[in-house]
C-alpha cells in the first residue's frame, strides 16, 4: 500500500508543474487539461493527504480558471478539510468555496467539519470555515450552524467577529429564522469600539435595508450616531446608503440627517464619499431645496472634471434628480449636449438619457433636431440609440408630448433616411399607430408614406422594409388623401419591390388593391355623376347607387355647377376633378367621418387634377396587369392570393370600362351599373372605418345575475393569461372587413376564449346582444375611454381571476383610482384616440416577494416584538425568543406579512407619519408599558396562532412587554425611537 | 459585489470569485461577455460599464483588468477604491506584483481576496492588517509543510 502512494507523492505533478505545462501547451490546451484531469482523478483517491491536497489544489485551479467539471473532487475536498493540518484545510476550503454550490450533495458531510472548525480555538481555522460558509451556505447549513455563528458574533477576537457578522448576511438570506436568534447581538455590534466590526455590521444592514427598509427604521438612532461620529469613509458610505433607503419612509428622519450630510460634503475630500452624499440627497432628500442645491453644485464640479468617471457619475446624478428638479439639468444643458459627442460611449449614453429626460412639449422639436443631427454624424450603434430614445420618448404615454403631429410624422420619415437607421420596426408601428389614432394627421401621413414609397434607395435596406410596409399600408388605407393615386400605384408596383420579403410584398399588393379600388370608384362615380347630371336623371342615379342620395345640399349645388360645366368637352378634366371631390366628400360621409378637415382633402382634390380619364384608368389597369401577372404564379401564398384578388377585380371591370365609350349615354348608366355596384361594395369594404375597441372592453361588461364565474376560476386564469398577453394591439390591423362582421366575429372569439366553460348559451346570446354598447360607434370614437360605463370593481377582480385576496382587490381599486387623463384636451392639439391601457400593469403588479418578506418579517418580529407573522417553525422559535428577549422594553407594531405594496405603506405610514394620530399612538404605547408583562406575553403567543391565517389585518397594535425582572437591562435603542422621531 | 474577475489583456482569466450563485454555464457566459465588453474599451474612457442590469467596475493595472460587478445603486467609486486596495495589498505581499505572480500563486491571491472581502462585502480596510493575517497563515502553512516534509523524509529514508 505504501509503495504506490509514495511513488505518487514523489512523482506527482505539483500545481506549479501543472501551470507550467498549461502555459507550454497553449495549442492543445484542452487535451492537456483532460490528461491532467485523469491524473488528478487518480491522485485524489490517494490515502496520502499531501498527494490528495496537491491534487485538490490542481483541480481547484482548473475549475476556477478553465471551468472544468470537478464534481469528482468534491468528496476528497471534504476529506481534506478534516485533516488536522492547516495547509490542507486551507486548500480544502478554497476548493469548496470555488466549486461547491448550495445544491452540492457532499455539503451534508461538510456540516460537522464546519461546526468543528467554527468552534476551533485557532482563529484562522474559524475564519476559514466562516469564509467557506459565506459562499456555500444553504438552508441546511444555515439552520444547523446558526448557534455556532451566534456565539461567534460576540467573539473576543475582532477577526472572527467581523467575519461572523459578514457571514450572517448569507445565513439570514437562506434561513430567515436565524434572525430571531442572532439579531440582537448583531445590533449590539453597531456600538462596538472596533471600526472594522462596525463596518461589517453596517454593511450587513446596508444590504438588508436595501431589500426591505421598513423594518430597520427603529435602528435609525444607531446609524445616526455612526453617521455623525465616524470618520471612516467606508463606513460612512454604507451608512449613507442605509439612510437613503430609510429617509423616504420617515420625513423627520430626513430632516435630521440633512445637516450631517451637508457637513460631510463640505468636509470630505474623498470623491467616493462625496458622490454617495450627492446620491443620497438626490434620491432620498430631493424635497430639501438647500441640500439639492448643494448637491447640484457639487455635481457641476464633477462634470467639469477631467476624470471620465466623475463625468459619468455626475451625469448619472443629474439623471436621478431631473424628474423633480429639471432646473438642475437646464443649468447644465450646455455641458450635457456637449457630452453627446464625448469619446466614451457610456457618457454619451448617459447624456442622451438626460437629454430625453428633460424634453418637454416646448423644446421637443428643437431637441429632436439636435439629436437627429448627432445621429447623422455618430457611429451606427449610438445613432440607433438616439433614434430609439427619440422614438420611445415621443411615443411615451400615447404621444403625450407631441402637439404637432404633422411635424412628428415628417420626423419619422426623416429618421428613415438616416443611413444607419435600424429602427424600422418601431417606426413602422408608430406610423400605423398614429394613422389609427390621429385623424388630422392622415394627409401628411400619406404624403410621407408616398415619399418613402417612391424612393427606390430605401428598398435596398432590409432594416427599412418594415417602414415601407407601414408606408404602403398607410397610403393604401388613406388613399383618399393622396394627391396622385396613380403615382402611388406606380410606386407600389415598381420592379424593385422584388427585393422585399414576401410578407411585405403582400402588404404592397393589398395596398395596390385599395388604391385601385379607390381609383376605379372615383372614376366610375365621377362618370356616373357626369352622365346622370347631364341626362338630368338624378333620381334614377340615386336609385342606382346608395351613396349618391346621401349627398347633402352642397353636393347638389356642386352638381348643378358641374352640370353647367359638363357641356363643354374641354373642361372635362376639371369637371372630373370637381366631381371626384364630391364623391370624396361622399365617401367620407359614408365613413361617418364628420371630422375630416375639409381643407386638405378638398385642396388635394382641386389643386392637383385628380384626372381619371379613361386612358389613365386603362393605363393603370395595364400597369397592374404587367406588374402582378408574374406574381400570380408566386410560390408565396400571401403574395399569390392577393395578386389574384387584384387581377380578378381587374378582369371584372375591365370589359365594361373598355366598352363604355361606345355606348350612348342613356345606356351607359345601365351598363355601368354592374361594375359600379361592385366597385361600390369594394369601396365601402375598404374605406369603412373600424372603430377602435379597448382591450379591456370585455371586462367592463357587467356580470349578469346568476352567472357563477367563481366556479371555474382556475380554468379562467389560464385562459385569461392567454388572451391578454399576446394581444399587443387593440386594433385589427390586417385586412379590413366589414365593420359589423369583423366586429362581432372578433368579439365572439374573445368571448369564447374568455368563457369557454360557461355552459349557458343564453349568456353568449345576451352578451352578443349587448356587445354593441362596448364597441365605440364610429361617430364618437374620438372620446377617450373614460366614456365607458364605470368599471365594475368586483367584475374586474374576478375577471382578472385571482382569488378574493383582499390585498389584491385593494391594489386594483388603487389602480382604478389612478387619476385619469383628461378626456378633452384644451390645447389645439389633434385628438389622439386612447384606449384603456392599464391591462399590462395589472398583470405585472401581482408579484409576491416571499423571501424578503420572510427576513423582514423576522426582523420586525425581533425588533419590535411583532407576533403576527406565521412561519413554519414559529412556534418553536417563539419560545426561545421570548425567553431570550425577556427584559427588554418594546413597542410592538404589528404589520401584516403579505403587505408588499399598499398595505406596507399603509402600515408604515401608521408608523411613520407625522400625523397627530401617530403621536397619540406612541404616547399611548408608552402609557401601556407598565402593564402586567406575563399576561401580555401569553396574549401574544395566543394571538400569534390565532392570527396565522389572517393576512389582511391592517390594524396597528402597540404592545409593551416587560418581564418580571424588567428594567435591569434596558436597551437604549427602543426608548430613543419616539424621542428621535418626534 | 456579485463577483470579482481578473482578466488579462489577451482575454485569459486569471482569477474568478463568485459571491452570488452562478452556474458554470452562466459563469462562462459572463466571462465571455464581459471580456468582450471591457477589453475593447479604450484607455481614456470611464471605468464603469453597465451590463445586464448590473454595473461592472473595472480598472486596468499593467496587463491585468480587475473587474468587480455591483448593483445599480452601489457606489462605483468605492468599488474602484476596493480594487485599488486589493492591488496594493497584492503588491505589498508579492513585492511589486506581476501577472506571473498571480498565475503561479493563484491560491495566495484567493486567500488575500478572502481576507479583504467576505460575502461580497469589504471587511478589512487596513492593508497592514491583511498583510499581517496572511503572514500569520503562511507561517502556519510553512510549519505544517516542514513537519510534512520531515515525515516524508523519514518515510523515504525508512523505505530505502
Amino acid at each position: 500500500m505504501t509503495g504506490p502512494s509514495l511513488m505518487d507523492s514523489l512523482f506527482q505533478r505539483t500545481l506549479e508543474d501543472l501551470i507550467k505545462g498549461l502555459r507550454l501547451h497553449l495549442v492543445h490546451e484542452s487535451t492537456f487539461i483532460s490528461k491532467s484531469l485523469d491524473e488528478i482523478r487518480r491522485e485524489v483517491r490517494s490515502p496520502d493527504l499531501d498527494t490528495k491536497a496537491a491534487a485538490v489544489q490542481k483541480v481547484t485551479y482548473l475549475r476556477s480558471l478553465h471551468g472544468v467539471d470537478d464534481s469528482f473532487a468534491a468528496f476528497p475536498a471534504v476529506e481534506l478539510a478534516a485533516s488536522p493540518r492547516f495547509r490542507h484545510k486551507q486548500i480544502a476550503y478554497l476548493a469548496a468555496s470555488v466549486s461547491f454550490h448550495s445544491a452540492t450533495a457532499v455539503l451534508l458531510l461538510l456540516t460537522n467539519q464546519l461546526r468543528k472548525d467554527l468552534n476551533s480555538s485557532n482563529e484562522f481555522e474559524v475564519s476559514l470555515a466562516l469564509q467557506c460558509l459565506s459562499v456555500v451556505c444553504n438552508l441546511d447549513l444555515a439552520r444547523d450552524l446558526t448557534p455556532e455563528i451566534f456565539t461567534l458574533l460576540s467573539s473576543s477576537k475582532q477577526l472572527i467577529r467581523k467575519k461572523a457578522i459578514a457571514t450572517i448576511l448569507r445565513v439570514f438570506g437562506e434561513y430567515p429564522d436565524a434572525v430571531r436568534v442572532c439579531f440582537k447581538r448583531l445590533v449590539e455590534n453597531v456600538e462596538s469600539s472596533d471600526p472594522q466590526t462596525v463596518s461589517a455590521v453596517v454593511s450587513v444592514f446596508c444590504e438588508l435595508a436595501s431589500r426591505e427598509p421598513n423594518s430597520y427604521l427603529p435602528l435609525a438612532p444607531e446609524f445616526y450616531r455612526v453617521l455623525v461620529d465616524s470618520r471612516n469613509n467606508w463606513v460612512l458610505i454604507k451608512v449613507l446608503k442605509i439612510f437613503a433607503n430609510l429617509a423616504p419612509l420617515e420625513p423627520r428622519l430626513a430632516k435630521r440627517i440633512i445637516e450631517p450630510i451637508g457637513e460631510h460634503m463640505r468636509r470630505t475630500g474623498a470623491k467616493s464619499l462625496m458622490f454617495e452624499c450627492i446620491r443620497t440627497i438626490v434620491t432620498s432628500l430631493s424635497d430639501y431645496d438647500s441640500a439639492v442645491r448643494l448637491a447640484v453644485a457639487k455635481v457641476q464640479e464633477f462634470l467639469v472634471d477631467d476624470d471620465p468617471n466623475l463625468k459619468y457619475l455626475g451625469l448619472q446624478a443629474l439623471s436621478i434628480v431631473v424628474p423633480k428638479h429639471s432646473w438642475a439639468v437646464v443649468e447644465n444643458k450646455e455641458f450635457v449636449i456637449k457630452s453627446l459627442s464625448d469619446t466614451d460611449p457610456n457618457i454619451k449614453l448617459e447624456a442622451l438619457r438626460l437629454v430625453m429626460a428633460m424634453v418637454s412639449e416646448d423644446d421637443l422639436s428643437e431637441i429632436c433636431r439636435v439629436l437627429l443631427n448627432y445621429a447623422l454624424k455618430s457611429d451606427p450603434e449610438f445613432c440607433n440609440e438616439i433614434l430609439g430614445s427619440v422614438l420611445a420618448t415621443c411615443s411615451r404615454n400615447v404621444y403625450e408630448i407631441i402637439i404637432d403631429f404633422d411635424w412628428y410624422v415628417s420626423v419619422l420619415g426623416e429618421m428613415t433616411r438616416i443611413p444607419h437607421c435600424q429602427k424600422g420596426e418601431e417606426i413602422e408601428s408608430q406610423l400605423i399607430d398614429i394613422g389609427m389614432r390621429v385623424k388630422d394627421v392622415r394627409p401628411e401621413l400619406v404624403h410621407v408614406g408616398r415619399d418613402l414609397l417612391i424612393d427606390p434607395a430605401l428598398l435596398g435596406n432590409p432594416f427599412l422594409h418594415r417602414v415601407l410596409s407601414a408606408a404602403a399600408w398607410v397610403s393604401g388605407e388613406y388613399v383618399k388623401f393622396s394627391k396622385n393615386p396613380i403615382e402611388l400605384m406606380e410606386a407600389l408596383l415598381q420592379p424593385r419591390t422584388g427585393l422585399l420579403p414576401s410578407s411585405i410584398r403582400a402588404v404592397y399588393i393589398q395596398s395596390a388593391f385599395k388604391v385601385l379600388t379607390f381609383c376605379l370608384h372615383s372614376y366610375l362615380f365621377a362618370k356616373e355623376a357626369v352622365a346622370s347630371s347631364s341626362s338630368c336623371a338624378y333620381d334614377l342615379e340615386s336609385g342606382a347607387s346608395d351613396s349618391i342620395p346621401e349627398k347633402g345640399c352642397p353636393e347638389g349645388s356642386n352638381l348643378a355647377t358641374s352640370e353647367a360645366l359638363a357641356s363643354s368637352e374641354q373642361n372635362e378634366d376639371f369637371n372630373r376633378s370637381f366631381l371626384c371631390q364630391s364623391v370624396e366628400d361622399n365617401c367620407t360621409e359614408n365613413d361617418g367621418d364628420t371630422l375630416v378637415a375639409p381643407g386638405p382633402s378638398s385642396s388635394s382634390a382641386s389643386l392637383n387634377k385628380l384626372q381619371f380619364t379613361r386612358g389613365s384608368i386603362i393605363n393603370l389597369l395595364d400597369l397592374i396587369k404587367t406588374a402582378l401577372g408574374p406574381l400570380a404564379g408566386s410560390h408565396e401564398v400571401e403574395v399569390q392570393e392577393r395578386a389574384w384578388n387584384v387581377l380578378g377585380l381587374i378582369k371584372l371591370v375591365e370589359q365594361e370600362i373598355q366598352d363604355t365609350p361606345m355606348q350612348n349615354e342613356g345606356k351607359f348608366v345601365m351598363e355601368e351599373l354592374k361594375a359600379s355596384e361592385i366597385m361600390k361594395l369594394m369601396h365601402d369594404a375598404f374605406f369603412g372605418e373600424l372603430g377602435p375597441v379597448s382591450k379591456s372592453a370585455q371586462e367592463r361588461v357587467p356580470i349578469p345575475d346568476g352567472l357563477m364565474l367563481k366556479e371555474n376560476l382556475n380554468d379562467l386564469e389560464t385562459v385569461c393569461g392567454d388572451v391578454q398577453l399576446p394581444s399587443t394591439c387593440s386594433f385589427s390591423l390586417g385586412k379590413p372587413h366589414f365593420e359589423e362582421s369583423s366586429g362581432s366575429l372578433f368579439d365572439f372569439q374573445k368571448k369564447e376564449e374568455l368563457e369557454p366553460s360557461s355552459e349557458s348559451t343564453s349568456m353568449l346570446a345576451e352578451h352578443r346582444k349587448r356587445h354593441g354598447l362596448y364597441y365605440l360607434p364610429s361617430e364618437i370614437k374620438e372620446t377617450t375611454s373614460s366614456d365607458y360605463p364605470p368599471a365594475n370593481e368586483s367584475k374586474l377582480a374576478i375577471s382578472v381571476s385571482v382569488s378574493d385576496d383582499v390585498d389584491y382587490l385593494v391594489k386594483l381599486t388603487e389602480q382604478s383610482l389612478v387619476p385619469k387623463k383628461k378626456s378633452n384636451q384644451t390645447k389645439p392639439r389633434p385628438i389622439v384616440v386612447k384606449l384603456d391601457e392599464r391591462d399590462g400593469v395589472r398583470i405585472a403588479a401581482n408579484k409576491p416577494e416571499s423571501k424578503n418578506d420572510l427576513i423582514s418579517g423576522a426582523v420586525r418580529e425581533v425588533l419590535l416584538g411583532n407576533e403576527g407573522i406565521p412561519t413554519s417553525s414559529q412556534g418553536k422559535h417563539f419560545d426561545k425568543l421570548s425567553s431570550k428577549t425577556r427584559g427588554k422594553e418594546k413597542i410592538a407594531i404589528v404589520q401584516p406579512l403579505g403587505s408588499t405594496g399598499l398595505l406596507a405603506n399603509a402600515g408604515n405610514s401608521e408608523l411613520a407619519n407625522s400625523s397627530p394620530r401617530r403621536s397619540k399612538h406612541v404616547s399611548h404605547g408608552k402609557e401601556k408599558k407598565p402593564r402586567s408583562p406575563r399576561n401580555n406575553a401569553e396574549g401574544c403567543e395566543e394571538r400569534s396562532y390565532r392570527d396565522k391565517k389572517k393576512g389582511d389585518h391592517r390594524h396597528v397594535k402597540n404592545k409593551a412587554r416587560q418581564s418580571a425582572d424588567g428594567g435591569v437591562n434596558v436597551v437604549a435603542q427602543t426608548p430613543v425611537i419616539p424621542d428621535f422621531l418626534l | 459585489i456579485h463577483f470579482v474577475l481578473l482578466i488579462s489583456r489577451q482575454g485569459k482569466v486569471r482569477l474568478t470569485k463568485w459571491y452570488s450563485p452562478y452556474s458554470q454555464k452562466e459563469r462562462t457566459k459572463v466571462i465571455r461577455e464581459l471580456s468582450g465588453l471591457i477589453l475593447t474599451r479604450g484607455p481614456k474612457l470611464c471605468n464603469f460599464v453597465e451590463w445586464s442590469g448590473l454595473k461592472v467596475v473595472y480598472k486596468r493595472y499593467a496587463s491585468l483588468y480587475f473587474c468587480m460587478c455591483i448593483n445599480q445603486d452601489d457606489n462605483e467609486l468605492e468599488v474602484l477604491e476596493i480594487i485599488h486596495h486589493f492591488v496594493e495589498i497584492l503588491d505589498r505581499y508579492f513585492g511589486s506584483v506581476c501577472e506571473l505572480d498571480l498565475i503561479f500563486n493563484f491560491h495566495k491571491a484567493y486567500y488575500i481576496l478572502d481576507e479583504l472581502l467576505i460575502a461580497g462585502e469589504l471587511q478589512e480596510s487596513s492593508k497592514k492588517t491583511v498583510a499581517r493575517l496572511i503572514a500569520a497563515q503562511d507561517s502556519l502553512v510553512e510549519a505544517a509543510k516542514e513537519q510534512a516534509s520531515s515525515i516524508s523524509n523519514m518515510i523515504a529514508q525508512a523505505t530505502k
